[in-house]
């Protein structure tokens, strides 16, 4: 199913793969003498490791007018560090197959590190000197400050990225929610070195850092690893954590004029609910209901299997610590374009009105707790998921407890959630194209380009 | 440590039921596959990836948009999509949703020389993805209205993945205009005229043709091993019948003798980019002995940010925002060797494209490096390594080489290959392939500097 990858809530999609219990799962909690903590599970399939970590504070703590700086560092930081130039660096991390990366999302920023065990020394000795002692060499960023660049550039023409940038703009206006993630042309222009040099301080700290690891290490050996990468980083930094926002319920209709053959439609309504609520699982599951993956949904059918409209349509629930959306999509030709939403409109109101069946649920439930086991079977996404739920404070047992939980939600639970939290009069829906019979009620916001 | 649960089936392993069996390989390097065939022809690929109690079970047909009749393109896509459209005991739409409600995924793609089908679910249902996928295999029913539904499903794919894409577009003509024979020139996925035309016959026509299980071959990579497979393969696959499937066409590329070059300017392009593209040997067509070389090759030329395009043209010489070659020797037809270049901020596409074309005559006429091919040989073999990690990964390596006609043991040969490799095959290779004529250029370039109109004829290369 795809989704509009403008909206980048990167750990909110790692969460939603994450739906249940793998009771053979097992955990363990590391921490470092230096104390480093993390999780660690053991799995010898393959003689490398993978680690996937986070740092709290991403993209929407960068100063305003200097949006994109944390994308910026997140694709220098590994251009260089200590005595080893870019070439250098990247020297090493090619010819012993190192994987490391790192990633801006709206409230973290992530890294993602594999290596096989026989370069593991070198690797950890390379992510320490990126983490603690990049060079940010003024060749280096200007080379990438242009590809990143070049890639906002093309997002202005692109209909899918258009269409979330109008989109998060309207919902939420001025907060940093509202800018398109991956930063602004103007922003990424204005970064400076010295604003690089001082996110890394302030936000690369022991404080704000998660920590997941998988493969074929004992928590002896991570032990003195973690100390190792992360024990050189700042114990504290100065940086705020942004309050809830509530994104706007006003609706209405807003129209991109684009030459394209295919409309691109995406749409979203505010929602209180966050992990935490106690409906959050029954939310969590008429949405999957209305358009989630997995086998047919009632958009799916009604869009796709019964009138030929579109190839992809979708329904889903995105939360962070902030705030929470009901978002739904479709892309179908330009005289389809009416007709499609008002199926998705009147399916919103369907299920709030008449909510779901038992069988739908009971269907729901078990794809979601039976599928489960599909998010392990690489050790890059165990270490994501691992990471994940640490960042949401779910628990160390939350793997077993997760299908219990959906388990839980009964068809009444189910359908008075339904009813609270679908409202299709709040449904902010944005088209990118040339539709034919429908008319705009709102004013496009500015998203540049 | 993930703990493995062993799925049992009653069913006893029966040698009777297989026409032959290999047993792993004592010096096995990669995936360690075990393969069978059953009693009518359907090759069988086992891998035991113990590491959650899930698996990946996909049948693979050696059938892909090559082998539509010319007139009919996009008929092996259009048919993927169909097979999902329900047979006596699963009605349409039924397939999914019984995987779905085991807490399975599943899904299917088509490419031009295979298509193939896979479901990702608990190892002990195992049993019940090869009931529904061995049913589909020789019951399908094609009901004309769900035809004319999936048809505009199609059309919709068609303009997400091309239509609303420039370089998509430009990728589609390019392809059209560098193979002048061989149907890797037509769009997996179809021109849309010939898509909207397509009926019922030409789809059932093609089902019967290509649909057997001597056509097939089924991998499954996960919490089994090949004695739990095999016995419920022979009764679900190995019970239906063998039918005649026509050799396919061995379509042959006449020599490409004349330069082209294709130009798309579109108004939503806004970085411009330029390719061009050599005609080579694969696994399976022309000078197969080339295809390994080549594969360091490409590896030299573009393996990461200090690869030789990469370093030079975008962190020296500042001339290019991305650099890079592509190859991949995995196809049943010819290959394709291509550079691709896209100009750094303030240089234009012929800047980046001119040093591009001399970056391609020095390694013509000095060759690649000892040191240049012993690292790209590490990271090959070494990623053969790291690829032990994917389910998906695994089952999509063994079943595209057992499909287009290798084999398990090819694969498993791999990282021996590679390793094999000597600068002088590498340098042999590149100039077999790298040859002075027959490439073919393509541009995407803004509406806005159209100054270069005129050019989509052959022209001499610089």
């Amino acid at each position: 199913m795809r989704r509009l990858s403008a909206y980048g809530l990167a750990l909110v999609s790692v969460l939603f793969l994450w739906t249940a219990p793998a009771k053979a799962i097992d955990i363990q909690e590391v921490v470092s003498p230096g104390g480093i903590a993390a999780w660690l599970v053991e799995d010898e399939t393959a003689d490398l490791v993978s680690m996937d970590f986070l740092f709290r504070g991403g993209e929407s703590l960068d100063p305003a007018g200097k949006e994109g700086l944390a994308e910026l560092v997140s694709s220098v930081l590994d251009e260089g560090a200590g005595d080893l130039d870019s070439q250098a660096f990247q020297r090493i991390l090619n010819d012993k197959s190192i994987n490391i990366s790192f990633g801006a999302g709206r409230d973290s920023f992530s890294g993602s590190f594999m290596t096989l065990n026989r370069y593991r020394d070198e690797a950890v000795r390379l992510l320490k000197l990126a983490l603690t002692a990049p060079r940010f060499d003024e060749d280096a960023v200007e080379r990438i400050r242009g590809q990143i660049l070049i890639n906002l550039k093309r997002r202005e023409t692109s209909p899918n990225a258009k269409a979330g940038k109008a989109l998060v703009k309207a919902l939420y206006g001025d907060d940093p929610y509202g800018r398109p993630g991956g930063g602004t042309i103007d922003g990424v222009q204005a970064v400076t070195i010295s604003d690089m040099r001082n996110f890394v301080t302030k936000t690369l700290t022991r404080d704000r850092l998660v920590v997941g690891v998988v493969g074929k290490i004992t928590a002896e050996e991570l032990r003195p690893m973690l100390d190792e990468v992360f024990g050189g980083l700042p114990e504290k930094g100065d940086v705020p954590v942004l309050p809830p926002v509530a994104a706007s319920s006003e609706g209405g209709v807003i129209v991109i004029e684009q030459d394209v053959p295919q409309s691109v439609v995406a749409m979203a309504q505010p929602v209180e609910i966050d992990r935490h609520d106690p409906d959050y699982y029954a939310a969590y599951l008429v949405t999957h209901i209305l358009g989630g993956g997995g086998f047919s949904s009632r958009l799916t059918e009604e869009v796709r299997e019964k009138r030929g409209l579109a190839y992809s349509t979708y329904a889903s629930l995105h939360d962070t610590k902030r705030s929470s959306l009901l978002m739904a999509g479709v892309s179908t030709r330009n005289d389809a374009v009416a007709e499609s939403v008002e199926i998705i409109q009147r399916e919103w109101a369907k299920i709030r009105d008449e909510g779901v069946t038992a069988e739908e649920l009971e269907n729901a439930k078990t794809y979601l707790t039976g599928s489960y086991p599909l998010r392990f079977t690489t050790t890059g996404q165990i270490a994501g998921a691992l990471t994940g739920i640490q960042y949401y404070d779910l628990g160390i047992d939350y793997i077993d407890k997760r299908n219990g939980y959906l388990e839980a939600v009964t068809l009444d639970q189910a359908n008075r959630v339904a009813k609270e939290l679908f409202d299709p009069a709040a449904l902010t829906i944005v088209v990118v194209g040339k539709p034919a019979n429908l008319a705009a009620t709102r004013p496009a916001p500015d998203i540049g380009g | 440590m993930i703990r493995m649960r062993i799925p049992v089936y009653l069913a006893a392993f029966t040698a009777l039921l297989v026409l032959s069996i290999t047993v792993r390989d004592a010096d096995a390097r990669v995936f360690d596959p075990e393969t069978a065939t059953l009693s009518n022809g359907m090759q069988v690929v086992v891998v035991s990836k113990r590491s959650a109690p899930v698996i990946t079970h996909m049948v693979w047909y050696k059938v892909g948009a090559m082998d539509e009749p010319q007139g009919k393109s996009g008929l092996a896509h259009f048919f993927e999509h169909l097979m999902f459209k329900g047979t006596e005991k699963v009605p349409a739409g039924q397939f999914s949703e019984i995987v779905a409600k085991n807490g399975g995924q599943d899904n299917a793609f088509t490419s031009s020389d295979y298509t193939a089908y896979y479901q990702a679910i608990a190892a002990d249902r195992l049993e019940l993805v090869m009931k529904l996928e061995s049913d589909r295999m020789r019951n399908l029913k094609l009901d004309p209205k769900e035809i004319e539904t999936e048809r505009q499903v199609i059309l919709e794919e068609r303009r997400s993945r091309t239509e609303n894409r420039p370089g998509a577009r430009l990728a589609e003509q390019a392809d059209a205009a560098f193979f002048m024979n061989h149907p890797y020139g037509r769009p997996v996925i179809g021109w849309a005229h010939e898509i909207r035309d397509l009926t019922h016959d030409d789809i059932k026509g093609f089902y019967d043709r290509w649909y057997a299980p001597n056509n097939a071959v089924l991998v499954v990579v996960g919490d089994v091993d090949m004695a739990d497979v095999l016995p419920l393969a022979e009764k679900y696959y190995g019970s239906l019948p063998v039918r005649d499937v026509p050799d396919p066409v061995a379509w042959r590329e006449p020599p490409h003798q004349a330069d082209g070059t294709v130009v798309l300017h579109d108004r939503d392009v806004t970085q411009p980019s330029w390719s061009k593209r050599y005609l080579a040997p694969s696994y399976l067509y022309g000078a197969t002995e080339y295809a390994y070389p080549l594969q360091v090759l490409a590896e030299v030329l573009s393996g990461g940010s200090t690869s030789r395009l990469y370093s030079s043209l975008v962190v020296q010489d500042k001339v290019a925002a991305s650099a890079g070659a592509w190859y991949s020797a995995d196809s049943r037809g010819p290959a394709t060797l291509g550079f691709y270049v896209s100009p750094a901020p303030g240089k234009s596409l012929d800047d980046a494209a001119s040093a591009m074309e001399a970056k391609i005559a020095d390694i013509l006429s000095d060759g690649v490096t000892e040191d240049e091919v012993e690292r790209a040989i590490v990271r090959l073999t070494d990623a053969a390594e790291l690829a032990k990690d994917s389910f998906q990964g695994i089952a999509r390596t063994l079943g595209a080489a057992v499909t287009i006609g290798r084999s398990a043991q090819d694969v498993e040969a791999w990282p021996d290959r590679i390793a094999a490799v000597t600068i002088d095959q590498v340098n042999e290779a590149m100039r077999h392939v790298l040859t002075d004529q027959g490439a073919l250029v393509s541009k995407l370039l803004p509406a806005e500097t159209s100054t270069q109109e005129g050019e989509t004829t052959g022209k001499g290369k610089s």
